[in-house]
């Protein structure tokens, strides 16, 4: 929309494109597009995770529990294919995806109509729900014994050359653009985080959006507790578990502003995938999977230190203006 | 100007069919827990006129503008829109009957554009439901040119435009849902002279349009030129109505405060002595330029200058806020150079900062706490807290004052505007300083509160404290000066003597017009 | 009330406030909570009132309080620390390392100590000295400190501290009073006399409720939360000591989620998430509330992951009910 997000996003194009090539020049594999088509599906529940918490991050909220949500709504519907396996997949996608509103719509009651903090709200729910998770499943897991083969095989089957997995990502990328971009709603978020006082006056119900805000971050987490538990093929109380951090450093690598307002769907995408590409990197270039939790810390330190300088607010510089009169 | 002309030819001959009111209240009430908020008020806006809504601070001037955009409702009373009994369901239903607000720090949205700023709630939509930017940038375009803004750009994030400038985006936004009713709550107190005079051009033209305006200010000036009518608020209720063509300002103020203020400047006898801050050649990379200035001991310097030009940034770097790229600055003979506003209060100076509520009072912390925070070096014993001594200064200096708190442990928060101006003021003289700057001291609190700061400003350099008074009022700047510095875009434009002084060479000096 | 009386009025110090307001603060109802707690569990379960059994208790608490007093003055003054586990982890594998190469007990002390001090000052020069969000440095440097434990130890474990160095996770002081626990209630104390007799404390308060016009007052803002960052990351080193030395070994994984539950500490016991407002002794009850309610479920057999749905609802209940309370019945808390 700005000069200064588009610039703020080619910064972090050119970073990546930097490291892809950087790598390409001794491991030329890594850069071919059957590779970097792999990274992507391996970053894809990543992307559309860090939509979803974009969203509540635009209304100055934040959703600590999108992990523990997606770990809980994983094992349910783990759990209704493994006692009805007849029930469709498709089915099995609307149930994660409304189990995983209604959880997210739990958070968003207690912040609009209590007024509790969002930082709060979720880190309760956040052990709540992950709690919730040993208790349905009496403490044990969900293997692949017990998935049906359409619940394992949707994700994977390929469709005009990309497997399902990234067209997952690549519909909610869509959504997420024209929601944001296009739509009252989507404006209203951007609106609310700038300016929430501003946005009660143009008649926005601040509470509400943020409501809403947070029943699309819950059921974005839901949709993603299928699609994990179906491509690790497994759901297990600790799927997941420290994932709600990974999400939000790709937001803010990606440079949604954790005061609110500021971001953009381009921003989240590749946030994600600077941390997806880390990922797949590491092994290929020999470096010890154990060092991907400091590189993304750097990572996040040094995003958070050069957006705060594209957002230093300026001071009036009277003399310029007096001298360019 | 035909229109508004005519409306109020038939305003003056009662009975006539034209005069019926666009928006009404009447027996309005509104209480909160214990505060009675407006009590059985009544108001009517007319077509193409503009009413004048006088009070004090705490008259209920802002409950009344939160009613009428929604904002809160009414426990009693009725609200009429062209006649018709309107029950407001917030913001947007108010809006939807076109009553819109334009407020003192413009409430837009700094990080969006110019178009979706004026289009935000009610933006072009293409067939299948979403948004059209296009249509939405041309259409805000067209309503910018129309209302003579033509210069600003619809694609600009709201950020990057003037105080001004934003309230010029607020009006498009009122004429892009072809608002009727339109509150202009103190649209004038962070503009420039000439901006004022702008913003005056498009009430006219509002007013040439049809639009009912409510216009909320202190400046007497400002309503004698533009307002039609008035209403007089106090303590929440509706104490006088009428045209302001037919009654004198004293009338007025009369009204608003139930008494008659006759002379609200203190008689005083100035005893100045030699000079105590010399300030010389003070300079800033991007905001003042070699500024030098003399204060003695005893005096109270005035500084005058458009908002903007630099006047708060100088005081600001002498109270060690803002960083310097050259010149000295000396008091009492010693050079001085603070970095925190800690160095500048050892120092014996004090900064009385211009935002009340953003900068001088901490709400959530009793008066006492408030009034020693800055002395606690002094109130406490080796880093103990000492309460006794705490109540001490707190209790001496808010009673000079003449606070009115029901204890010193009350919430600052829960005070009137003028009474936390005068536990700002308290806190910085517990400190006992030699220097207290003072940055537009009166601005937006009631006139009562303003004559005790004026009195207790008299009473302080009677007893040899000296006073810079930044003020953009210049009746304040000629009432209380001795001497006044002007500053134009960041430099000393011209220092005069108050003997004798007029308004006009001060404005002629601020603007740069050579005589 | 308009017409000005030149008449100077004499103001009180402060209302005679009503018994009512006192009993129905938040610290009493935390007092409450906790009776019914402690009532609950020696009802549910025979081993609870032994003097053995709450000794253990204490255990599920000390650490966590540590850091929770630490914390408490950091969320008053309006930022947050959420790397105090990755600091604790960091702090463990750095001693871990310098046992490898010999160092004896008072050298490993030091050791977790100082590592926890620098990873305060670290997120402090970040937050203070560029003036970046607290939030997302701390969610940087949680990952840094524990990314770099990781690097260090991958999926090994160091272990054989020394027997002179179990003492501080393990030892007693008196009969059943642990050394943790008398560290905890000292530490309580100090931060108590800090936070509400010292000028440094209301200095705390003022910048939590309005950083800028406590800057304008003369309060150094940057250099007390750079303070309190440090402390903070001093309180997560010695965290790191006890826990370590009660472990017995370290792992990069030590203290997982810990940050998140020493927060719930601190906002439980009623410090304003959004700063400007709080005590320590409601943190102190908070965490006794904590380690009571996780030792009772765990007598119980309840399971650890179970536990945390507990503490998840208590933090939320908390906090909800008096809100709830004062729209239903008036304004009465």
């Amino acid at each position: 929309m700005s000069a200064v997000l588009r610039h703020r996003e080619m910064l972090l194009v050119a970073a990546i494109a930097l490291m892809v090539g950087l790598i390409a020049m001794r491991f030329p594999a890594f850069a071919r597009p059957g590779n970097l088509a792999t990274v992507f599906n391996d970053t894809s529940i990543l992307v559309i995770l860090a939509l979803g918490q974009m969203v509540v991050i635009l209304t100055r909220s934040i959703d600590l529990s999108m992990a523990s949500n997606l770990a809980l709504t994983g094992m349910l519907v783990a759990l209704t294919n493994a006692n009805y396996p007849e029930v469709p997949i498709p089915l099995i996608i609307v149930e994660a995806m409304t189990i995983g509103a209604v959880l997210g719509a739990f958070n968003g009651v207690l912040v609009w109509k209590l007024g509790i903090p969002a930082i709060v709200v979720t880190l309760g729910t956040l052990t709540i729900f992950r709690g919730l998770t040993f208790v349905v499943a009496g403490g044990t897991w969900v293997n692949a014994d017990r998935m049906s083969a359409d619940f394992i095989g949707l994700q994977r089957g390929m469709l005009l050359g990309l497997p399902v997995l990234s067209w997952f990502a690549v519909a909610a990328i869509a959504f997420f653009f024209l929601l944001l971009t296009r739509t009252p709603l989507g404006r209203s978020l951007y609106a609310i985080g700038v300016n929430p006082s501003a946005a009660v006056y143009t008649g926005i119900d601040v509470g509400r959006t943020k409501f809403i805000a947070f029943v699309l971050s819950g059921a974005i987490a839901g949709l993603c507790g299928y699609l994990w538990v179906s491509r690790y093929v497994i759901a297990a109380t600790e799927v997941a578990n420290g994932y709600e951090l990974t999400i939000i450093a790709a937001c803010v690598i990606g440079g949604i502003s954790i005061a609110g307002g500021i971001g953009s769907v381009g921003g989240a995408l590749l946030g994600a995938l600077f941390l997806g590409i880390i990922s797949s990197a590491l092994p290929v270039i020999g470096v010890s999977p154990f060092w991907q939790m400091a590189i993304s810390g750097t990572a996040i330190l040094a995003a958070v230190i050069l957006n705060a300088r594209g957002e230093r607010k300026q001071g009036r510089i009277i003399l310029k203006k007096a001298e360019a009169a | 100007m035909h229109t508004a002309a005519a409306l109020r030819a038939g305003e003056l001959e009662p009975g006539t069919a034209v005069a019926q009111p666009l928006l009404s209240l009447s027996g309005v009430s509104k209480s909160f827990p214990g505060v009675r908020a407006l009590h059985d008020v009544s108001l009517s806006l007319y077509p193409g006129q503009v009413t004048a809504l006088i009070g004090e601070n705490g008259a209920g001037k802002s409950t009344l503008v939160k009613i009428l955009t929604g904002i809160y409702r009414p426990d009693e009373g009725e609200i009429r829109v062209s006649g018709d009994a309107v029950r407001l369901q917030g913001a947007e239903h108010a809006f939807r009957h076109g009553i819109t607000a334009i407020h003192q720090e413009t409430v837009l949205f700094d990080d969006l554009s110019v178009a979706e700023n004026v289009y935000l709630g009610h933006a072009p939509r293409t067939r299948i439901g979403l948004i059209d930017w296009r249509a939405m940038r041309r259409q805000a375009a067209d309503v910018l040119k129309r209302m003579g803004a033509g210069h600003i750009d619809a694609d600009t994030r709201l950020r990057d435009l003037g105080i001004a400038n934003k309230h010029l985006v607020a009006v498009a936004r009122a004429m892009s849902i072809d608002a009727r009713i339109v509150i202009m709550d103190e649209p004038t107190a962070a503009l420039s002279a000439k901006e004022i005079g702008e913003l005056f051009d498009l009430v006219a033209f509002l007013k040439g349009e049809g639009k009912a305006i409510l216009f909320i200010s202190h400046k007497f000036d400002e309503i004698y030129r533009i307002a039609d009518r008035f209403t007089v608020f106090r303590d929440g209720e509706m104490v006088g109505e009428g045209m302001v063509a037919d009654t004198s300002q004293n009338d007025i103020v009369r009204m608003m405060v139930g008494r008659a203020v006759d002379h609200i400047f203190p008689e005083r006898q100035p005893n100045i002595g030699g000079p105590l801050l010399t300030v010389d050649g003070l300079s800033h990379p991007t905001e003042f330029d070699r500024v030098s200035f003399e204060l003695r001991q005893g005096e109270i310097l005035g500084f005058y200058g458009l908002v903007g030009a630099g006047r708060s940034e100088v005081m600001q770097a002498i109270a060690g806020m803002t960083g310097t790229s050259a010149g000295s600055i000396t008091l009492a003979g010693h050079r001085i150079a603070p970095r925190t506003a800690a160095d500048s209060i050892d120092a014996g100076i004090v900064y009385v900062p211009e935002e009340r509520g953003r900068q001088g009072v901490v709400i959530g912390m009793p008066i006492f706490k408030n009034v020693s925070l800055p002395s606690l070096a002094r109130t406490s014993k080796s880093g103990v807290l000492r309460l006794a001594e705490e109540f001490r200064l707190a209790r001496t200096f808010t009673e000079r004052l003449d606070l009115r708190a029901s204890s010193l442990s009350q919430d600052v928060g829960t005070l009137s505007g003028g009474n936390q101006q005068k536990v700002v003021i308290a806190k910085w003289l517990a400190t006992e300083p030699k220097l207290i700057i003072l940055d537009e001291p009166t601005k937006g609190i009631d006139i009562g509160s303003k004559a005790a700061v004026h009195a207790f400003m008299a009473e302080l350099v009677e007893q040899g404290l000296s006073v810079i008074m930044v003020s953009s009022e210049l009746p304040e700047i000629l009432g209380m000066s001795d001497r006044v510095v002007v500053m134009r875009e960041g430099r000393v434009a011209a220092t005069f003597d108050n003997a004798g002084l007029d308004a006009e060479t001060l404005v002629r000096a601020a603007a740069g017009i050579v005589a | 009330m308009s017409t000005v009386e030149t008449a100077r009025r004499r103001i009180p110090d402060r209302l005679d406030t009503p018994l009512k307001g006192t009993l129905l603060s938040w610290e009493m109802l935390l007092v409450a909570v906790a009776l019914g707690i402690f009532v609950t569990n020696s009802l549910a379960s025979p081993y609870f009132l032994n003097p053995w059994s709450l000794s253990d208790m204490t255990f599920n608490f000390t650490e966590k309080g540590l850091i929770a007093l630490a914390m408490a003055l950091l969320i008053i003054s309006g930022e947050i620390d959420l790397s105090v586990a990755a600091t604790i982890a960091l702090a463990s594998t750095l001693m871990g390392m310098a046992l490898q190469s010999g160092a004896d007990t008072p050298t490993l002390v030091a050791i977790g100590i100082l590592t926890g001090l620098a990873c305060g000052a670290v997120n402090g020069a970040l937050v203070t000295g560029l003036g970046l969000p607290s939030i997302v440095v701390t969610i940087g440097t949680m990952s840094l400190f524990r990314g770099i434990a990781y690097i260090i130890l991958g999926d090994q474990a160091y272990k054989g501290y020394p027997a002179g160095f179990a003492f501080f996770g393990q030892g007693y002081v008196w009969w059943v009073v642990s050394f943790e626990l008398v560290l905890f209630a000292a530490a309580a104390v100090a931060f108590w006399f800090l936070l509400h007799r010292t000028s440094f404390g209301r200095r705390v308060f003022a910048i939590g409720n309005n950083p800028v016009a406590a800057q304008f007052s003369g309060v150094r803002v940057n250099r007390v939360k750079f303070v309190l960052f440090c402390l903070t990351g001093l309180m997560a080193g010695i965290a790191s000591v006890l826990l370590t030395s009660r472990l017995g070994s370290t792992r990069p994984s030590i203290a997982q989620g810990y940050e998140l539950e020493v927060i719930t500490m601190v906002v439980l016991g009623g410090v304003s998430i959004l700063g400007g407002a709080g005590s320590i002794v409601g943190v102190v009850l908070a965490a006794l509330i904590m380690g009571m309610v996780t030792f009772g479920l765990g007598l119980l057999n309840v399971p650890g992951i179970v536990m945390s749905i507990f503490i998840g609802l208590l933090l939320i209940l908390v906090i909800a009910l008096p809100i709830v309370w004062r729209r239903f019945f008036g304004r009465a808390m």
